[in-house]
Order: C-alpha cells, then structure tokens, then sequence
C-alpha cells in the first residue's frame, strides 16, 4: 500500500503528462501482483469494490477522538478522507506494517457488511498516513488522481514498448488484476488470449478534418461514406454469445431485442445504430428525435417496437467468426462486410454506402447537401487502413456539415430565471485540452437552451446527482474522463478571443441534444474547435 | 505571586514589568530576550539585546553590526539576575542558537519557549524540558491532523525523485535561517555526497552554520555569471521559498519544485503552491510532540502565543490542565 500510495500521492500532483507515464512505469515495474494490477484498475476506473460511506470513517475517527477538535480538524483539512487519515493515532501496541494493495482489495471485496467497519478499523491501524489515505479513497469511491484510463495504458504500452492500440485492443476482454497482460509486458508470458470475441472491442474513431488539411491529401487514397446521425454500436455473435454495445462499451443488448434476435452475423461488426427502413426495405431512416425514444431504456414496449423499429446501418467489421480482421485494410474489410449485410435480416441491416467523389470540392458540395436529413457529414476512410482501437490522426476523418457542432462536456450549471429558477438550466462546457497540467477541460461555451423540458430533467438531476464544488450560485459538475455528461453543442460560428481561456468564442451556442452515449473522452478537444477557425491571418 | 504579575502580554510583545524588559518583542524596546533568530522573533532597532551567541551572531549577520544598541550575551544554564528577577536559557531544539527563556521571581517560574521541537536536528542541541507554573508554548501545529513523518523517508523521497528524474534540476524550497540547513545535513546523514547548491540568499547562513562546526559538505552557489550557465540537471539546488516566485528557478533544467516544510502534509497545501514533490520537514512541533511536552513538563498552567491555540486550548480543557491563548499579534502563523 506504501508503494501505491506515493504514487497516488506523486500523480496528484506532477502536471507533465510524461513525469506522470515515467511514475506509472516505475511503480507498475517495481510493484508485485496483484497489487499493480489494482493499482491499475482503481487508475483505469474498472476496480469494483463495496463503498463505504464517508459516515462510517467519521464514526470510526470520533471512537477515539473528541467531537470538537474533529470539527477543528476537519474545517481546517476540508477532506474527510484526508482528515481521518492524518488524525488518525494507532494504539501503541499495534506495530505499523504495510499491507500489500492486493489484499487491502481481496479483504474489502470479500468482506460482508457487518465486517467491513471492523475491517477498516483494523487497516487504518496498521498502516501509514498516506496508505490510509489512499485506503480511505478506495473505499468511500473518491479517488482522483488526475490521470485517464488513457494515459495508464499510454503508461502500459511504455512498460512493454508496445503500441498502446495493442493495449486497447486487448482492453475489454482484460479484467483486475490483469496479471496476464503484465506478464506479457514484462517479456514473461505470451500475449493474453481473448476468452471469446463476443466482448467489446473499442472502437476506431475519426479526427475532424481541420482547415486546409486535405489539400495534402490524395482523393483516390481515401473511400467516402455519410455520416449517419444516430448511435455508433458494435454487435458481436461469437460462439452462441450475441451482445449491442454502445460505443463506450456497455451493453445495451437488452433495450434492442428486435436486434439481438436476429443477429445472425457470424462476428463483430461496427455500424450505427438508426431507427425507421433500412435502405433495403426502402423506408424513410428515422431522425435523432425518433431514436431518442429508444434510448435509456432498460426494457422495451410493444408499441415503441412498432413505432420506432431498430437497425443496424453497418460500417465495418472487426471479426470475421473467430478470425480477428482487424489488421486487413478498409476495402478488404469493406468486402467481407457486404457479404455478411447481404446475407443478414434486411429489415435489420444495411450497408452504409460509399459516396464516389473525385476531388476534395467535390465532396465538400456533397456535404453540404447531403441526401438524406439524417446524414450529419461525411467520414473519410483510407483504403488501406487497419482498424485501429482508439482515435489516432489520419486514417479517418471526419468532416460535418454546418452549422457547426461539436460534442462537449458538461462543467458548471447554474440555476436559470423566471419558471426554471428551480431547474439548473444555464449550462457551462468544455473541450479537452493538452496543457503543461497535462490533459484536461477548457470551458468553451455557455447554453441555456436547445433542450426539452424532458431533457433539462435529465440535466438536472445530473447536476444535483454530480455536484463537486458550489461557487454562490454555481455548481461545478463531475466532469472526468470517464465520469461526466457530453451534450452536442450546436453553433453558427466561430470566433478568435483573447477574452476567453481557451482562445475561442462560439455564436449561439445551443445544447443541440444529449449524448449519454458517450463518456466524456469522447468528447471534441480545443484543436477542433481552432481547425474550425482556421490558422491565424 | 501571581503569574500574570510576572510576565503578561502588552501591545509590544510579552513584558515583564518587574524587570522591565520583553520578550521577543515585536517593536523597538529598551530591553529585549530574544528567543532565536527567526525574524518574527529577532527584530532590528533594540536598545539591548540579550541572546545566545549563536543568535546574536545570526542578527548580526541579518541586520549588520548596528542591529541593537547593546548586546550580553546568554549561556545555556547560566542565572542572569535582572532587577529581582532571574532569567536562564534552555535549548529549545527549533534552529542554531534557539533558546527557551525562564523567568523566575518569588517562587514562581515561568517558561517562554519560543519555539521548538523534539525531533533529533544535526545543526542544533535538543529541546530539554524545564519544570515550571507556567510553560508558554507555541502552537504553530496545534491541530490533531498533524502528525510529521520521520525525516528520514522524506529525505529517502527525494533521493529517490533524483533517481528516477535525473534530467531535472529538483529545486528544494526552504527557510533560509535552519530549515535550509537542517534538510542538508539530513541529505548528507543519507549517504549523499554530490555538490548541493544554494540560492544567494542562503550563503551568509550556510557559511555560518558551517564555522559554527555543521558538516553541509560540498555547497556551491547555485547562480554562476553568464559564462559558466549551469542547468543543473540531476542536481539538488536549494533556495528560499520565495525564490520560487521568481525567475530564478526557471533558468534549471525543467525544474522539479519541491518544497521542505511542516505544512505539506496538507495536500491541498502542496497543491496551491504548485509544488511536485512536498517533503513534511517541520522545525516545530507536531500535534503529537506537542500534546506530549505538556504532559511531560506538566506546568500548572499553559499559556498559547501563536499558532493554533484554539485546538490546543480544548485539549488541555478536556486534561483538566488550565489554559489559555495570549493572542499575541505578530508571529508568523506560517512561520515554518
Ligand atoms: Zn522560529
Ligand atoms: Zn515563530
């Protein structure tokens, strides 16, 4: 716990991204198993563990320790964690010891509820201030440490001097305390071997196309296909096992059981999700709106069935049965694909259609003038790209319509004036940003309207759910990499400032529609929003 | 008689009117005790100033050869009779020179401790306990969360940040009268030998401390001309904590900011300042030595100068020990 416990300490407070990867490595090559590979997971956001209420440590603090000089403490440290940890005096005849991470983890997992506060108690005695500091923030669920899911395995691929899409590649079919994958890092064991491919894959994500990017680039390189306004998913039927994902990886099988029930797929594919025809049976594809009442359900109704029937629009494939097709470039792929849609449910499937264009104008009238109202823009796609997990720069592209929008991530709420004053309905958001404090969110907008009444429900009750800080009037919202809330914010223009942070400032920026869909690393990052500028004149 | 007879808080600083003479006065007085050589505690401009050596040396060095109109100079141990009353020194372990003062008069006895620690220091004698009415104590720490960790695995944690960084200056902030001293002969006591380098400002002191017998070993000047640029790369460079503010710890390689100080412990303390690497190195007292001393010495009454008293203040209530805070304005609530 020592070991861990320095490094949560270190990571708090080291801004540079590559201080932070170079601390990761050395702990993750020193640490022994388990304790590195739950040292990952409480890092990565994949640990369960039963949380203890903050209650509890205070009741287990004021056992020993008078009321009034806790309040002293407690006002003075402003973190009840930090202060049961601090305050905290062993009795004399408890020696300090170090307990390994590893079985701090297995002892609370393993632990019923009548045991755990005894269990606590027991841990705090025997370790030191900052190991039962970092016991206390595992346990009450509060560990903020300042690094992403992505930068550990960035860290990981460093250990190994692999490619971190390897690392992703493997990432969901991996669970705590990942000792295969560490020992195929260190050169000790071979390359773990997924269970079934039935588990989510992470997806390949596009750039978006900046100002003048293309002009380097060859037309005849790239393959062309709209971009369609719904849910991205990955379908898998792998040996008997048929699951939909999100593109964030939870499973949503049980909310599209028209889907499920006739995935005969052999394999993973990649699609999106749309409601109404497909182009097969020659109806009319649904908009957002109408695939919004499908969503975040956790079972389904008989009408909502028949209203708004689901299918897959389907952009790739990932496995071919067992085989793993990732590797082969787009336009094999692309073969494969068809063949599979050809042969799949036509009510329920469909290929996303190549656009043919010749030059970059030529596509880009196209995109402005798409087809169909529920295309949002077009994705380009090199020929002869693998699939790779993850969003890296140049094999994919994608290059929406106006008005502009981007995917943002909710940071402060305020509450709004006249009949909403009892609503938080004035919204602050952010885009990503690489700064010398490494990664992090920049406010770029605010809304405080573009939404329904039942999606300012649903803002509300996030912001009042997720509150982490209150200045006055204004409440600071969760807003981590893998906890936090994404809306679309649409906008008619975009404009250099030097007033603001982050260097921009949107026209009518409105909250265009919610993406619960998707965890806020998904969301944009500030050099979109200043490609949508263009370079400095 | 009375305690407060003998010794009682006045807008100046502690006074005992029998002797007329104050105590680590904060303003020019005729006649002052000063504890040690911080500079909340020793000011300029006194008429006469009595002292350990040590301290009188360190004012002399801070202040020049005027800094008071007279000086005597204070042995450990030793009665010095002023008026009727009698005034010794003790060690008070805080920094070279710093000395705890009793003041005794018909019988009754009462301890200024200025300020102190228990923990081993190399650069100075330990803090000895002296039987008294009335112990006077600080309370810079005075709050149950702070328990310092031993200065030796703070000083482990930077060896090992040198190690694992070695392409950055670690730029170590420290006070530069006994802290900056105390952190290099700790880093030396590890087995560390590389030349350490020092801001300007610590020069005087360190020079100081070492005729004063302190081993720092090899200490360079951390700021060269032009010609001879250095960017100390895998260095430990140490200056004082307001050098950070400045320019002067950017001209090191992709400096490292690490700060030496009792306050780190507060994480949020660390983070404010922006520092990397905190190391919990206190010269005063923590809430356990605190709370411990008092026990030990057992005075009848405790009275709080500056700091947290109000923590302090409940805990001697719920020990049945009377006290109270002298509210003494002046003292540095950070002076760490
Ligand atoms: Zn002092
Ligand atoms: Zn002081």
């Amino acid at each position: 716990m020592k070991a861990f416990a320095e490094l949560l300490d270190r990571l708090v407070l080291t801004p540079q991204r590559n201080a932070k990867i170079r601390l990761l490595v050395d702990y993750f090559h020193s640490a022994p198993d388990p304790s590195r590979g739950y040292a990952l997971a409480a890092i990565a956001g994949t640990l369960s563990l039963n949380t203890v209420k903050p209650a509890l440590i205070r009741d287990l603090l004021l056992e020993r320790m008078d009321g009034v000089l806790f309040q002293y403490s407690y006002d003075y440290v402003g973190d009840l964690a930090e202060t049961v940890s601090l305050a905290w005096e062993p009795p004399a005849e408890v020696a300090p010891e170090d307990i390994p991470l590893g079985e701090v983890v297995e002892r609370l997992q393993k632990a019923g509820r009548s045991e755990v506060r005894s269990l606590v108690r027991e841990m705090l005695d025997r370790l030191d201030t900052s190991g039962r500091f970092a016991l206390l923030k595992l346990a009450t669920g509060g560990l903020r440490i300042g690094v992403s899911a992505r930068l550990a395995k960035q860290a990981l691929a460093e250990m190994g001097s692999r490619e971190v899409t390897e690392i992703e590649t493997l990432w969901h079919g991996l669970e705590p305390p990942y000792r295969p994958l560490f020992l195929w890092l260190t050169g000790e064991g071979e390359m773990p071997l997924l269970k079934t491919p039935a588990i989510f894959h992470s997806v390949m994500l596009a750039t978006a196309v900046g100002e003048g990017e293309l002009d380097g680039l060859d037309p005849s390189d790239y393959a062309a296909e709209w971009k369609w306004d719904g849910i991205r998913v990955q379908l898998a039927n792998v040996g008997g096992v048929r699951r939909l994902y999100s593109r964030s990886g939870d499973e949503i099988s049980s909310a599209f059981p028209e889907i499920i029930e006739v995935a005969g797929i052999d394999g993973v594919i990649d699609g999106e999700l749309l409601v109404g025809g497909t182009m097969r049976s020659n109806r009319a594809t649904g908009t957002f709106a109408d695939l919004q009442q499908r969503l975040n359900r956790k079972t389904v109704s008989r009408k909502l069935l028949d209203d708004y029937p689901a299918f897959i629009r389907a952009y790739d494939v990932l496995f071919s049965g067992e085989r793993d097709i990732r590797p082969e470039p787009f336009h094999v792929r692309r073969g494969a694909l068809s063949a599979l849609i050809e042969a799949a449910s036509p009510q329920h499937f469909d290929l996303s259609p190549l656009v043919p264009f010749s030059n970059w104008k030529e596509l880009d009238e196209l995109r402005a003038k798409p087809p169909d109202p529920v295309i949002e823009g077009v994705m380009l796609k090199r020929l002869d790209s693998p699939y790779l997990a993850g969003r890296s720069k140049g094999p994919w592209f994608k290059w929406k319509r106006a008005p502009f929008n981007i995917d943002a991530v909710l940071m402060y709420a305020q509450r709004g004036h006249g009949k909403r004053s009892s609503y938080y309905s004035d919204f602050t958001f952010g885009v990503w940003t690489e700064g010398e404090d490494g990664t992090s969110l920049v406010p770029v907008g605010k809304a405080y309207f573009g939404f329904t009444d039942a999606e300012l429900e649903i803002l509300d009750r996030f912001v009042r759910d997720n509150t982490v800080e209150r200045f006055g009037p204004v409440r600071a919202v969760r807003a981590e990499p893998d906890k936090g809330f994404v809306v679309e914010v649409a906008f008619e223009g975009l404009n250099r400032s030097t007033r603001h942070k982050s260097g921009v400032a949107m026209r009518f920026p409105r909250i265009a529609r919610l993406r619960p869909d998707k965890l806020p690393r998904d969301a944009d990052r500030l050099e979109t929003l200043q490609a949508m500028i263009g370079p400095p004149t | 008689m009375k305690p407060d007879a003998l010794l009682y808080p006045a807008p100046k600083g502690l006074y005992c009117e029998r002797g007329d003479f104050y105590i680590d006065p904060v303003q020019p007085v005729e006649r002052a005790l000063i504890t040690h050589g911080h500079s909340d505690h020793a000011r300029a401009g006194h008429g006469h100033v009595l002292a350990t050596r040590e301290t009188l040396d360190i004012m002399r060095l801070r202040y020049g050869e005027e800094f008071c109109g007279g000086s005597q100079i204070a042995r450990f141990g030793e009665t010095i009779a002023i008026g009727d009353v009698r005034v010794r020194f003790h060690p008070a372990g805080h920094v070279l020179g710093s000395a705890q003062i009793a003041v005794e008069a018909n019988g009754t006895r009462i301890v200024v401790s200025g300020d102190y620690k228990r923990r081993p220091d190399p650069t100075c004698p330990p803090f000895e306990p002296v039987a008294c009415d009335v112990f006077i104590t600080e309370a810079t720490f005075g709050l149950p969360v702070f328990h310092h960790p031993d200065d030796k695995g703070e000083v482990a944690r930077l060896l090992l940040s040198l190690r694992q960084f070695p392409e950055r200056a670690h730029v170590v902030g420290a006070y530069a009268l006994g802290k900056a001293q105390r952190l290099i002969a700790l880093i030396r006591q590890q087995g560390y030998t590389e030349p350490i380098h020092i801001h300007g400002a610590l020069a005087k002191l360190c020079e100081y401390y070492q005729s004063q017998g302190i081993e720092l070993g090899d200490i360079r000047p951390a700021t060269l001309g032009p010609e001879n640029r250095q960017d100390l790369a895998g260095s430990i460079v140490v200056g004082p904590p307001a050098a950070f503010a400045e320019r002067w710890s950017r001209r090191f390689a992709d400096p490292l900011a690490i700060f030496a100080s009792g306050w780190m412990l507060i994480r949020q303390r660390a983070k404010q300042r922006g520092v990397e690497l905190p190391l919990v190195i206190s010269d005063h007292c923590d809430w356990a030595e605190l709370t411990a001393t008092i026990k030990e010495i057992a005075p009848s009454e405790l009275w709080v100068t500056h700091g947290r008293e109000e923590a302090l203040v409940r805990w001697c209530q719920l020990q049945g020990i009377p006290a109270r805070p002298l509210h003494l304005v002046g003292y540095e609530d950070e002076g760490e």
